[in-house]
């Protein structure tokens, strides 16, 4: 394609990109290094059915004048990048310098919520990501050599899990899971444990979030590797044929060698979605115990006091660059088969 | 002629009931939209709302246990995208920070002749909400469970486990008692009571300065510690409301939450059993103190700053309407404590009487409570699943709350 039509063929995408994704992430960087004006308070008599008092209020003239003065708020630099809520320097530091082991220091790190976060959602991206593509791709082989007759329900059963809305999934498998639901009580039953549940424990409850993770995330495995079978040259597979090649040679030596670009399309796409699991945490009300790095966007904007714009800006630059940094080895790799193939 | 004459008759009564000019039923310019949580008081209360603005308004209304987390984005808007939400002294402050809820004095001249002074919500002289119903958690309890086991009504935390572990023992309920422990601001809500009830403060007095890490905290999440000990293992992920779902399938024997509960735990529906075994009782004393750890609220509404005045005030007629509605209040006698003009009290109210007499604070109203209140949701949990120490978890509430505060300004 010439460079020319190529440009006119992506202008408009591009453009609908920058506007929409370019814009607003440079504005969530700018609002990231501003924290709130100063709120001044005052005295006031409040009274209510309990009687009157004297309490503290937030004096509304000032604060606003304040914040007209400066709309983005006050300049904090990196300051909320470093805070305790995010990477945490002065803490880390503090608990490098007092904890007598490694895994002392270890505990006090992963306490810290931007870290516990950290670690969950790297946790939940890494266990996911590979049994995804696995099964995807034994999906897709198995649904690949079923009668056609079967096929069109068999596809629409297996995306099912794609189909279903994220929160309504979690939602009927968090019901299901408790200590009274199907789920629950057939594994309270299986390990005669009356007291075991699913939502108590945190190492039970990641468990959980990562085989929704998979079972959710298959299906997208699965139609990408399904339509990539569709092109696996048939040449090679019948002189495999002629040749006394078993099925397991024929995968192993021909489709798998073939898929090997879709599988790094799909390990890309999947990294990068799982790294922003947000949903079923919501779902699980497993917020107690696991915490992602969408949540803490989630929770900064949605607390019940003012949104905490700066706090959320900056978790989402971080995220961002939690991305890239994720990205990085499955990019290089593509740029490499790439420049090979060329 | 008798037709005619009950056509009259009509006019008359309509017209005379309009003769004042300034009643607030009948709405039929602008637009009514509220937001308020959801629990069965809420959706009585706003059935009469919805009748008194009449079949010509245009009325909306969203029940959400979020309401909290929505109010903030949702009123900042201009225009916002509620004209009214309902409100609590926990829930207004953070209104009140933000300019978002609009003072109410000439609204209140003009259609309040029928309200009570203490409905009357006054921050610095001017009134910016109308409260219409008093709220507390209290402790309730199945009589015949209680009384099979020869057990007295516990009146402080310590019975109440003594209890708990009895019942337990005697193999007719696994997990007997239940509180609202769902992290988040259930969670954070039981460690305000347990920690007022120890006598506790939230802040050094007249600053923003937290000071929650101290015997008094200690004390109180070690209480929660062996509360939740003898409390479904899913603790964790309940609810006011999934805690009355536990109740109506006779799973719980104690259980400590709202008193507005009783408009559908003593309803009509679910096992009528229960219901006929379900009493309630005073809120519990803890750690030898007198008074209950329990705090006071009050329920009523606001009227957003960033809607328009015609908006503004149909939603007041309306909501106005209900809130002195001596019909409504006493046709639910028990849904919660009306503060109502000719409301006169049914069975229930008596633990929220008595938390009042017995010196229960109401939930602060101070601008960062919010702000402490959320980070004991998300920091608590990790001490109550025994990965943390009392003192780690409240110096980790504390270090939260210092972030989140400075970056608010308040510090």
């Amino acid at each position: 394609m010439p460079h020319r039509t190529f440009f006119w063929f992506f202008f408009p995408s591009g453009l609908a990109m920058l506007l929409f994704i370019g814009l607003p992430i440079i504005s969530s960087f700018f609002q990231s290094l501003h924290i709130e004006p100063e709120q001044i308070l005052m005295e006031v008599e409040k009274c209510d059915p309990f009687g009157c008092k004297t309490e503290t209020k937030v004096d509304i003239e000032a604060t606003t004048k304040l914040q007209e003065e400066q709309p983005l708020g006050r300049f904090n630099g990196l300051g909320t990048y470093g805070d305790r809520n995010h990477l945490a320097f002065d803490e880390i530091k503090e608990a490098w310098t007092n904890s007598s082991s490694i895994a002392e220091f270890t505990d006090i790190l992963l306490n810290l919520p931007f870290y516990k976060a950290l670690l969950f959602t790297l946790t939940f991206c890494f266990a996911v990501t590979p049994p995804v593509v696995v099964l995807g791709f034994i999906v897709a082989l198995s649904v690949n050599t079923i009668t056609k007759s079967l096929k069109g329900p068999t596809i629409f059963g297996v995306i099912l899990p794609m189909i279903v809305t994220p929160l309504i999934g979690s939602l009927v498998l968090f019901w299901m899971i408790d200590a009274k639901g199907i789920l629950g009580s057939f594994i309270q039953f299986l390990f005669d444990d009356p007291n075991l549940s699913l939502k108590s424990s945190s190492q039970l409850t990641w468990i959980t979030l990562i085989i929704y993770g998979i079972w959710h995330n298959t299906p997208f495995a699965f139609v990408v590797f399904y339509a990539a079978l569709q092109t696996v040259p048939q040449d090679p597979i019948e002189a495999a044929i002629i040749d006394g090649a078993s099925r397991y040679e024929r995968v192993r030596h021909i489709v798998i060698p073939h898929l090997y670009p879709v599988a790094t399309f799909i390990i890309l796409i999947c990294l990068m979605d799982n790294f922003r699991v947000l949903e079923p945490i919501i779902g699980f009300a497993a917020e107690g115990v696991a915490q992602s790095l969408s949540w803490m966007i989630y929770n900064d904007l949605r607390s019940e006091n003012k949104m905490l714009f700066g706090s959320a800006g900056a978790t989402s630059m971080l995220t961002i660059i939690g991305v890239a940094i994720l990205l990085t080895p499955v990019l290089i790799r593509t740029w490499r088969e790439f420049r090979t193939e060329r | 002629m008798k037709k005619l004459l009950i056509a009259l008759l009509f006019t008359f009564v309509t017209t005379s009931a309009y003769a004042g000019g300034h009643s607030p039923c009948g709405v039929t310019d602008g637009s009514i939209k509220i937001l308020a949580n959801e629990f069965t008081t809420y959706r009585i209360f706003m059935d009469e709302v919805k009748s008194c603005a009449g079949p010509d308004a245009d009325f909306s209304v969203t029940h959400s246990v979020d309401h909290n987390k929505l109010q903030v984005a949702a009123l900042s808007a201009n225009p916002a995208e509620f004209s009214a939400k309902l409100v609590t002294n926990g829930s207004i402050t953070t209104l009140m920070n933000d300019n978002l809820i609009r003072p109410l004095d000439d609204l209140v001249a003009k259609y309040g002749s029928a309200l009570q002074d203490n409905q009357k919500i006054v921050i610095d002289g001017k009134i910016y909400a109308v409260a219409f119903m008093a709220n507390a958690q209290h402790l309730w309890y199945r009589e015949s469970i209680l009384n099979d086991l020869g057990i007295a009504v516990p009146s402080t935390y310590e019975e109440v486990i003594a209890a708990a572990e009895k019942i337990k023992a005697s193999g007719k309920m696994a997990n007997p008692y239940a509180g609202a422990f769902k992290s988040g601001w259930n969670l954070g809500q039981e460690f305000v009571n347990m920690y007022l009830g120890h006598g506790g403060d939230f802040f050094k007095a007249g600053t923003a300065e937290v000071s929650v890490n101290n015997a008094k905290g200690v004390a109180a999440l070690n209480m929660l510690k062996r509360l939740t000990e003898v409390s479904n293992p899913d603790f964790l992920t309940q609810d006011t409301n999934a805690v009355k779902e536990e109740w109506e399938s006779g799973n719980v024997a104690l259980m400590h939450i709202w008193n507005s509960g009783a408009a559908s735990l003593l309803d009509d529906e679910g096992d009528q059993a229960i219901k006929a075994d379900t009493r309630l009782a005073p809120s519990p004393s803890v750690g030898g103190g007198s008074k209950p750890a329990t705090t006071l609220w009050w329920d009523g509404f606001g009227i957003a700053t960033n809607t328009s005045d015609e908006n503004a005030e149909a939603s007041f007629r309306a909501l106005l309407g209900a809130a002195t509605s001596t019909e409504m209040a006493n046709a639910n006698p028990n849904a919660t404590i009306w503060l109502i003009d000719g409301y006169s009290p049914g069975d229930t109210a008596g633990p929220v009487v008595d938390a009042a007499n017995r010196g229960a604070t109401p939930y602060p109203s101070l601008p960062y409570m919010s702000l402490l209140h959320g980070a004991l949701s998300t920091e608590l949990v990790e001490f109550l699943q025994g990965n943390e120490s009392a003192e780690k978890a409240l110096a980790d509430v504390e270090a939260a709350y210092v972030a989140k505060a400075t970056e608010q300004g308040f510090l």
